[in-house]
């Protein structure tokens, strides 16, 4: 049996809010506010029994229930502050942690890609670059090194929107189904992305509740455990050339285009677990080709198989290592800068609660949770799980 | 089959920092120029403070010959912003001396960008005195 403090933290309550492409009537303050409320709620607490807030507006919703003092963590968000929040509660910092997040009446403009996807940055907003720029900068080096193919990036494409498609809940719901081909013949993006290959836009709230798995017992829901996790970065995303090869000193080893492999092997090694164990891969999925990067830098597959990996039958509904099974940010919702990146987390939690009205995976026991890409230089890991390890 | 031609319109300027300026300044002078530190030989880009390899704060700036081989390419045909023509090429050069760049391929029909093409810098002036670096491809030689 291995141990870490983590396993003593459970994830209790979740919500998505309502996800749509504009939501009338909402800011970024109120449909976070939404998202956390409805956490709490899911989690069968009320707003006094929260003593620990992460969130860009979390200051204003502990202010507005009058909660405070509690802990607040500044951090963004995702799984970096949900592990801020585990380790708050392992050492006693707080007891019941509300992660929120939320994002409307940003994204304006049309006529040109989100906000979110083009810092103003010296060194690339000259020359045009914008997310799907970066990540396409990486997933052709992998192209022209392993001979991953286009059909390849659109089986994964077709397999998260096919997800999405049936999901109640999705943005795109009722959108498909997709074939592979219907990705190909979607209009060029960022050359080897197609419209297809891409995340949407969309706005949304979403938040979930941590708690001693002490008190977890008492609750409505079945815990959820936290089993491991890390994060790895290189730097700032979008300032610098997103090289698949870019490297560090201390670990030449470890580049851009494995990014995820140290915090996937640390998360592992966390519980004592593997590829192998893991149930459903709730991936980050923000361009086609980062889910077979990801298949590879975590160990799934061998470096360069990923193409293979993911054609091969692996990824689908009923088979091995179903991934991203709400549709993600392809087809679920894609709620500005940081909505989504949790929303992997919360989905999750609902395949180990046994719960998905769609997709659910049979007795999944384990599920994989990511965020980020090699295109922004960071890619973090959370291992989720119904028992402890 | 489209021939990549530089943004003929306002495009975003950079907004040069302490460190960066310099190199905004040499192109200014068309001069494509990296950073070599004095204490290992190590070439670093983006600007910085510090030697990327040895961390030592004796950084030069140089000139670079601006000739190198495409390690990285996308083509874009939804602009970042209205600001610009589609399609544009944005590239990874492997630049000669050992550095890599961020910069938009031109000269070229769409069709023919690959990895591995030998290209070299060339000078377009935008907005306001600013100078990109772009790159062309050139024989083999």
């Amino acid at each position: 049996m291995t141990h870490h403090p983590f396993h003593d933290v459970c994830v209790v309550g979740i919500h998505n809010t309502e996800q749509a492409r504009v939501l009338e009537g909402h800011d970024s303050r109120s449909i976070t506010r939404a998202a956390g409320y409805g956490a709490v709620a899911d989690a069968g607490l009320t707003m006094r029994d929260i003593d620990g807030i992460v969130g860009q507006t979390g200051s204003d919703l502990l202010y507005e229930a009058r909660i405070g003092p509690i802990w607040r963590s500044m951090s963004g968000l995702g799984i970096p502050p949900l592990l801020d929040a585990a380790g708050a509660i392992t050492n006693g910092l707080a007891t019941t942690v509300l992660i929120a997040a939320g994002s409307a009446g940003v994204y304006t403009d049309r006529a040109s890609t989100a906000p979110w996807t083009r810092p103003a940055h010296e060194f690339v907003a000259p020359f045009g670059m914008f997310t799907a720029a970066e990540f396409a900068l990486i997933a052709r080096r992998h192209m022209e090194m392993y001979g991953t193919t286009p059909e390849a990036l659109a089986t994964v494409a077709a397999t998260i929107r096919n997800n999405g498609h049936v999901h109640p809940d999705a943005v795109y719901r009722g959108r498909g189904p997709f074939t592979v081909q219907d990705v190909l013949d979607s209009r060029m993006v960022a050359d080897p992305f197609h419209l297809l290959d891409c995340s949407m836009t969309a706005e949304g709230g979403c938040a979930l509740v941590l708690t001693t798995a002490e008190r977890a017992r008492d609750l409505p829901h079945d815990p959820v455990f936290v089993l491991g996790g890390n994060t790895d970065h290189f730097g700032p995303a979008y300032q610098h050339p997103p090289a698949w090869d870019l490297g560090g000193n201390v670990r030449p080893d470890l580049v851009v285009g494995t990014v995820g492999r140290r915090a996937a092997e640390m998360s592992f090694a966390m519980c004592g677990l593997g590829p192998d164990d893991v149930d459903v891969c709730e991936f980050y999925d923000p361009f086609s080709f980062e889910i077979i990067r990801q298949f590879e830098a975590f160990g799934f597959c061998g470096p360069g198989e990923g193409g293979d990996f993911v054609m091969d039958g692996n990824i689908g509904p009923g088979e091995r290592f179903p991934v991203t099974t709400d549709g993600g940010l392809m087809s679920f919702s894609h709620g500005g800068a940081v909505v989504q990146l949790l929303q992997r987390v919360i989905r999750g939690v609902e395949q180990l609660r046994h719960e998905c009205a769609t997709m659910q995976v049979l007795d999944a026991e384990v599920a994989m949770c990511t965020g980020g890409g090699a295109g922004a230089l960071f890619n973090d890991v959370l291992l989720l799980g119904r028992s402890k390890p | 089959m489209t021939l990549l031609r530089p943004q003929t319109t306002a495009v975003p300027a950079p907004f040069p920092s302490v460190v960066s300026q310099p190199y905004w300044d040499g192109l200014r002078a068309h001069e494509l120029r990296f950073q070599r530190c004095a204490a290992c030989n190590g070439i670093t880009h983006t600007p910085s403070p510090v030697c990327a390899h040895c961390l030592a704060e004796d950084l030069t700036w140089e000139r670079s010959a601006g000739t190198g081989t495409i390690y990285s390419w996308t083509m874009v045909w939804r602009p970042q912003t209205p600001a610009f023509e589609v399609p544009y090429c944005p590239v990874i050069v492997d630049v000669d001396e050992g550095w890599q760049v961020l910069s938009n391929l031109i000269g070229i029909d769409t069709d023919d960008v690959a990895v591995g093409l030998r290209v070299a810098v060339e000078f377009h002036p935008i907005a306001d005195g600013v100078v990109l670096p772009y790159f062309r491809p050139v024989e083999k030689g």
